[in-house]
């Protein structure tokens, strides 16, 4: 990595730090207000969320740092633990023991094998072909046909939004820069800061101004914290635009896609929530639910801003 | 207090410790084990964990989501003959797990398990059981318990005999699969329960049993 890469990537972490700390300023001022032996359960949330935000940054700041290796292992980790959430709710029965096997063991792997190794043709058929044609045919060997198209068209939907999609933020760094320069990892910030921040945005607005419901029987979700959100976005991709090769219209364009990508998937995610009749898909990450919980955002957003990265800016 | 067990080698032990050590974290990356002390606290008080058997994996997995302190002073009661089958097993069943081996088979075994689980709490150890006996396959929640449980309950009753249900592991490692599936295991421990003075072992079990089966989470769908 070349010596500016890295000074930007320091930049924009102690960017990041620096508004954590604020946060975390503000929670313990809220905190210490409070008349003694008393606490706000708001505040408490609040805080709770914010380490788990202090954690997730020095993380992604780490792989970020430390290069390819790092973020693929990050990624395909959160991969694991994202897929381990979905497939604990996804209908399967003994029959299909093998081939969730498969799926976690073998095809998860050799997906970040594939996007390690820039085989960009592969990365992206392996699951949406092989995997897809592969899976059914070992649990139909195992001979069980009950409610079989249920329980295989949800493994391989698992495969798609944990693994597939998922993969397309590391595999960003593929993505040859029109200077030639080693800025792709830029990139992935980019992505993960313009959705984490639309979706955030999209909360409290929607929380505190919404009032029109855009899917009531889903989601508290309102016209307005949606809008809120993709214009948010926007805006801080545009003041983020000096570390794409997009260009600060560019930029706040992409941000804006990325975030409407992401706020629409964490729509799609409430519904099957509301199907499975889950309210968090773990406790992995305090104050926050799970991985699955977590990631929404980043899953539909990562393979359109890939796509659209390299098909206008390619 | 004495240990009455042979005190083993000390690399035997630190041996023992990483391969406990080692089985936790495999467990947490595998199933992310979760404990829910829903109705005790996890302190290192003395108690009888009771909970419920599908599959192999189940005393690991109880074992892995207690935390550390509890783990130490706690002894999962094992069969005799599945654990001193071969020396690997031999190792991480007493050795690893520590467990209090008895003998299943009724006939022609020369010491009643009761003397064996009597001396480790009195020892000061608390236990793992599984009151079903043996794994259940079927569809019913639970198999009738056995009276260890009762015994127990009835000859120190000073202990809480506390439930744990263990949910999933049906599926993450079902019986005749080698490899287990990636997928989220709670433990929810509940209210201790105690043999009332008086009552008989029938209303004791079915009461017991009751408190297990109440611990299922509710956002589990029945699977037909």
């Amino acid at each position: 990595m070349t010596s500016q890469t890295t000074f930007d990537i320091l930049i924009l972490a102690t960017g990041v730090i620096g508004i954590l700390t604020a946060l975390t300023l503000v929670g313990e001022i809220l905190r210490a207000r409070l008349p003694w032996g008393e606490t706000d359960p708001g505040v408490e949330t609040f805080m709770t969320r914010v380490q788990s935000w202090w954690g997730m940054v020095i993380l992604l700041s780490l792989a970020v740092l430390s290069g390819k290796i790092g973020l693929l292992l990050l990624f395909a980790f959160a991969s694991f633990a994202a897929l381990r959430e979905f497939l604990t709710y996804a209908t399967k029965r003994r029959a299909d023991h093998l081939s969730l096997a498969l799926g976690a063991f073998v095809i998860l792997p050799l997906q970040y094998v594939f996007v390690g190794l820039g085989w960009t043709g592969l990365h992206t058929v392996f699951i949406p072909v092989y995997a897809f044609l592969l899976l059914p045919i070992v649990s139909a060997l195992r001979g069980d046909p009950d409610r079989f198209l249920v329980r295989v068209a949800e493994t391989q939907w698992g495969l798609m939004i944990c693994v597939f999609c998922i993969s397309h933020v590391p595999a960003l760094l593929t993505y040859g820069m029109p200077d030639g320069s080693d800025r792709s990892v830029l990139l992935i910030v980019f992505l993960v800061i313009v959705v984490q921040s639309g979706d955030l945005v999209d909360y409290y607005v929607g929380r505190s101004l919404g009032r029109r419901r855009i899917a009531p029987a889903l989601s508290p979700r309102t016209l307005e914290g949606v809008a809120a959100g993709v214009i948010g976005a926007g805006i801080i991709g545009a003041g983020l635009g000096w570390i794409t090769p997009f260009g600060m219209a560019g930029a706040a364009a992409m941000a804006a896609l990325a975030a409407a990508a992401g706020i629409f998937g964490s729509l799609v995610f409430a519904a099957i929530k509301r199907d499975k009749g889950v309210k968090d898909w773990s406790h992995l990450i305090p104050g926050q639910g799970g991985f699955l919980d977590q990631l929404h955002g980043v899953i539909f957003a990562a393979p359109v801003f890939y796509h659209v990265t390299h098909l206008i800016w390619g | 207090m004495t240990d009455p067990r042979p005190r083993r080698s000390l690399p035997r032990r630190l041996a023992a410790r990483i391969v406990g050590n080692a089985l936790v974290l495999l467990a947490r990356f595998i199933t992310a084990v979760r404990a829910d002390w829903r109705g005790v606290e996890p302190v290192a008080r003395q108690r009888v964990y009771y909970a419920n058997h599908v599959s192999n994996a189940d005393m690991p997995m109880i074992w892995a989501c207690l935390p550390g302190h509890i783990r130490r002073i706690t002894r999962p009661v094992a069969a005799a003959d599945y654990w001193l089958k071969t020396p690997l097993r031999a190792f991480v069943g007493p050795e690893v797990f520590n467990c209090v081996l008895v003998d299943r088979n009724r006939e022609g075994r020369t010491e009643d398990p009761m003397i064996a689980i009597l001396e480790a709490l009195d020892e000061g150890s608390s236990l793992i059981i599984f009151p079903e006996g043996n794994r259940n396959m079927g569809d019913e929640p639970l198999l009738p318990f056995r009276a260890g449980l009762y015994n127990i309950g009835r000859a120190r009753p000073d202990v809480d005999l506390v439930p744990a249900w263990i949910a999933n592991l049906n599926e993450i490692m079902p019986k005749g699969e080698v490899i287990p599936l990636p997928l989220i295991c709670t433990v929810t421990f509940g209210a201790p329960v105690r043999v009332e003075p008086g009552e008989n072992r029938g209303n004791f079990l079915a009461r017991a049993a009751a408190a297990l089966v109440a611990l299922r989470p509710e956002d589990v769908e029945e699977r037909p």
